[in-house]
């Protein structure tokens, strides 16, 4: 598929004031390097430091440089957040100490008597803090399947604030319609979040679909090494950036300078690790798909998918995460996830590193078994995270730890 | 566990050198922050002593340079400059090392000012005709150094005639490996016993540390150059090590888009009208460009030319640009454009830089990952 080549969003650095020809903005790899990143004053560094500094010298009482308190500010953190705005081509961007922490703070926007319209299918620590954490401060909570939008609409109540929803859902790779579900919130007065750990700002830009606040696991493809815990929330709304900078600070659930840094170098290679993530799986996707010891393959780049044609109208491509159902039992599943050699069985997703799950006793123990069969994640689920290693040596481990378990390969084909 | 089939290159490049933490099942090589280790008893470690002789943060980089070179060990420096010194340190004197004439300004200044004084003679040579290096060997010539593609005029040397006439006098061939990485040519498969490398560069990738490595294929030659690095205490700590580690993970990547970058703009300088030269192995128009494709699966990201305008033309087009920042280094995701006549190599006398063809005008490309479409607007407003 082509790739878009999404226009610069305002919370980029500003353009030197020098007369010359217009440059048109700069492209998505081009923003990935550069955006949040001018070369520091002082030494003219390439890469701005790392500032381990927990408070800030004031040149006055009241005169700071626009830092005074690193869990208000900091300059590392502040370049992330350039960053990730100008990615997503949105305003503003919020660095967070987790994705779970993100999502925390834009369910604090909300007041007591407030309620959470929510796709059903999203991951387990957001179905958590939803069902066990904020009903104690009578947050209302109506889970969703957000794919029939009949069922959305019937879905609003008179004190809805919030529609939310995961596109592609985990674990079941469901594709959500950002535009139509941002309609719909709007006409109800409720604003639409988007989790987009799946798809990352390469592949989808849900503020340019209406979307009203962004929510990130950066600690997934942003990230992309396994190497930190992060989060983030993006929006263009003047006041939800207000307010989510206040509970920021307030409640500080901030990153470290140290994974800041890390998580903007990472940043600069998104656009290739995401390329060679979704070339990858749609090859396995493709293997699994033809062999008849899988089930049932959920990935939104098979034509078979329900929403393939949603997902070419609104990503880039179809992603790295792959899940499907074997043909055996929870016994078996676990044999075989157990079995992988290149895929790790180890919880977290969109690293360099293939991972492997198994939602049912990893991810989603949230969930009751009765929560589980509604929303269709069975005990032989197996959800896998496609590094970006030589695709071939991905196939072959999953062949082999399928014959060690299931017998020899029988094609479908 | 039952044999496995050799790693292809992509999976080698994530998972090489490492393995999970075997304590805690941490999937990410750890950052090994201290000074030195406990002992069970006298005389009894588990590995590890004291972190100037190594470290395992430093000894999984270096099982993965080992790995992606095709040698045997590797052992990893504070610096580019670090490793070639621990070369050099492997020489006595009246020794004599035979180089190639085009050579990154450091290692010349490291060759005649630094190792002179101790009686180690280098001699530079231009070795795009191979056949000249036997004619140049002496009875003490310890020690053949080349780079390929050259910094910065990017001749190209044949990796394999140089090994051979190496081999042939029973001494070690020396392949400065930065500009190309193992990713697009490994030097120890086309016969050469050592290779060198700025991990500075493409290697970490990111121009976020300093670092260098020397890797082998001889095993008494790598235990050697492990007690050097032991003794001198130069090697490379534990931070800069797992950035390295980090920086390797997306090689392959980066390599690809830096070189699909590379052909890209200088197609784009060639047909340009106020461009005098572009030097790029991947021109057909390079001389050597059969024997780049020969010896190397990509032609990499570095490009060197000159304007019509000579020196006055560079220097504008170097301070004007937007996107390309004009700094020392190369091989980082951040596209750089250099004046090597003052910059990288600004020690190197006048009548060789001349003899070499680094004039005035010359310019220097380290090509990035970002958007190609943005880096040649850059240029061409620039230039124009």
């Amino acid at each position: 598929m082509a790739k878009g080549r999404p226009r610069k969003g305002k919370a980029e650095g500003k353009a030197k004031p020098r007369k010359e020809p217009e440059r048109s903005p700069p492209g998505f790899e081009t923003r990935a390097v550069h955006a949040g990143e001018e070369p520091e004053d002082q030494y003219r560094a390439v890469i701005p430091p790392i500032y381990t500094t927990s408070t800030y010298r004031l040149e006055e009482v009241g005169k700071s440089h626009g830092y005074d308190y690193s869990r208000t500010g900091n300059p590392t953190r502040t370049m992330l957040e350039k960053k990730l705005a100008s990615l997503e081509c949105a305003k503003y961007g919020l660095a967070f100490a987790s994705g779970m922490a993100a999502v925390n703070a834009v369910l604090a926007l909300l007041d007591s008597g407030d309620h959470v319209l929510c796709e059903e299918n999203v991951y387990g620590g957001t179905h958590r803090l939803l069902s066990n954490i904020y009903p104690k401060f009578k947050i209302g909570l109506t889970w969703v399947d957000a794919t029939d939008l009949e069922n959305v609409k019937k879905g609003f109540k008179e004190n809805t604030k919030l529609l939310w929803i995961e596109t592609p859902t985990n674990p079941l790779l469901k594709i959500l319609d950002i535009e139509a579900l941002a309609k719909l919130a709007h006409e109800r007065h409720a604003l639409l979040v988007v989790d987009n750990t799946f798809a990352s700002p390469f592949l989808q830009r849900p503020v340019e679909k209406g979307c009203d606040i962004v929510v990130h696991s950066t600690t997934k493809y942003i990230g992309g090494h396994s190497d930190f815990i992060g989060g983030a929330v993006v929006t263009n709304k003047d006041q939800v950036y207000l307010d989510l900078a206040y509970y920021q600070n307030a409640a500080g659930a901030v990153p470290s300078p140290n994974d800041c840094f890390l998580a903007s170098r990472s940043l600069k290679t998104l656009a290739l690790r995401m390329r060679q993530h979704c070339f990858n799986a749609k090859r396995i996707a493709e293997f699994l798909d033809g062999d008849r010891r899988i089930r049932k393959v959920y990935y939104p780049g098979l034509p078979t998918h329900p929403g393939y044609e949603l997902a070419k109208r609104q990503m880039n491509d179809f992603g790295g995460i792959i899940s499907f159902e074997l043909d055996g039992d929870i016994e078996a599943t676990k044999a075989i996830v157990s079995s992988l050699h290149y895929f790790a069985l180890a919880s977290s997703l969109g690293a360099v590193e293939s991972l492997v799950a198994h939602p049912v006793t990893m991810t989603h123990t949230s969930l009751s078994l009765a929560e589980r069969e509604r929303i269709g994640i069975k005990d032989n689920l197996v959800r896998i995270s496609v590094g970006v290693e030589d695709v071939a040596d991905l196939i072959e481990d999953l062949d082999r730890a399928l014959t060690k378990v299931l017998g020899p390969s029988r094609s479908r084909r | 566990m039952k044999e496995r089939r050799p790693l292809r290159y992509l999976t080698k490049i994530v998972h090489a050198g490492e393995k999970p933490c075997p304590a805690t099942g941490a999937i990410v090589t750890p950052i090994y922050q201290t000074a030195t280790y406990v002992m069970d008893g006298v005389g009894k470690d588990k590995g590890y002593d004291y972190s100037r002789h190594n470290h395992p943060t430093r000894r999984a980089l270096e099982l993965k340079m080992a790995a992606l070179e095709g040698g045997v060990d590797a052992t990893c420096f504070s610096s580019g400059m670090a490793a070639i010194d621990a070369l050099m340190h492997t020489l006595e004197k009246g020794d004599h090392v035979l180089a190639c004439d085009d050579l990154y300004g450091g290692t010349k200044r490291l060759f005649s000012q630094i190792y002179s004084k101790v009686g180690i003679v280098s001699e530079l040579v231009d070795m795009t005709d191979p056949s000249v290096i036997k004619k140049k060997l002496r009875k003490n010539t310890k020690m053949i150094f080349i780079e390929t593609p050259s910094n910065p005029m990017l001749k190209i040397i044949d990796i394999k005639a140089a090994a051979k006439a190496a081999k042939d006098a029973g001494i070690h061939c020396v392949v400065d490996n930065t500009f190309m990485t193992p990713y697009f040519q490994r030097p120890l498969e086309l016969g050469a016993d050592i290779v060198v490398h700025s991990l500075t560069k493409y290697l970490s990738g990111h121009n976020d540390l300093i670092g260098g490595a020397v890797v082998t294929s001889d095993k008494a030659f790598a235990e050697k150059i492990n007690w050097i690095a032991k003794s001198v205490g130069n090697g490379l700590g534990p931070q800069d090590s797992y950035l390295t580690i980090r920086g390797i993970k997306t090689l392959g990547l980066r390599m690809r888009q830096h070189n699909d970058n590379a052909v890209k703009i200088a197609r784009f300088l060639e047909g340009h009208k106020k461009v005098s030269k572009v030097i790029y192995p991947g021109l057909e128009s390079h001389p050597q460009h059969a024997l780049a494709k020969k010896q190397a699966t990509g032609f990499g990201g570095m490009i060197s030319f000159e304007l019509k305008g000579g020196l006055k033309a560079g220097v504008r087009c170097m301070e004007s640009v937007k996107v390309w920042l004009l700094a020392e280094s190369l091989g980082g995701v951040e596209s750089m454009v250099t004046h090597p006549y003052t910059m990288t190599h600004k020690d190197v006398p006048e009548e060789q830089k001349r003899k070499l063809g680094i004039t005035e005008g010359l310019v220097r490309l380290s090509v990035g990952i970002e958007d190609a479409d943005d880096l040649i607007e850059d240029l061409d407003r620039a230039i124009s």
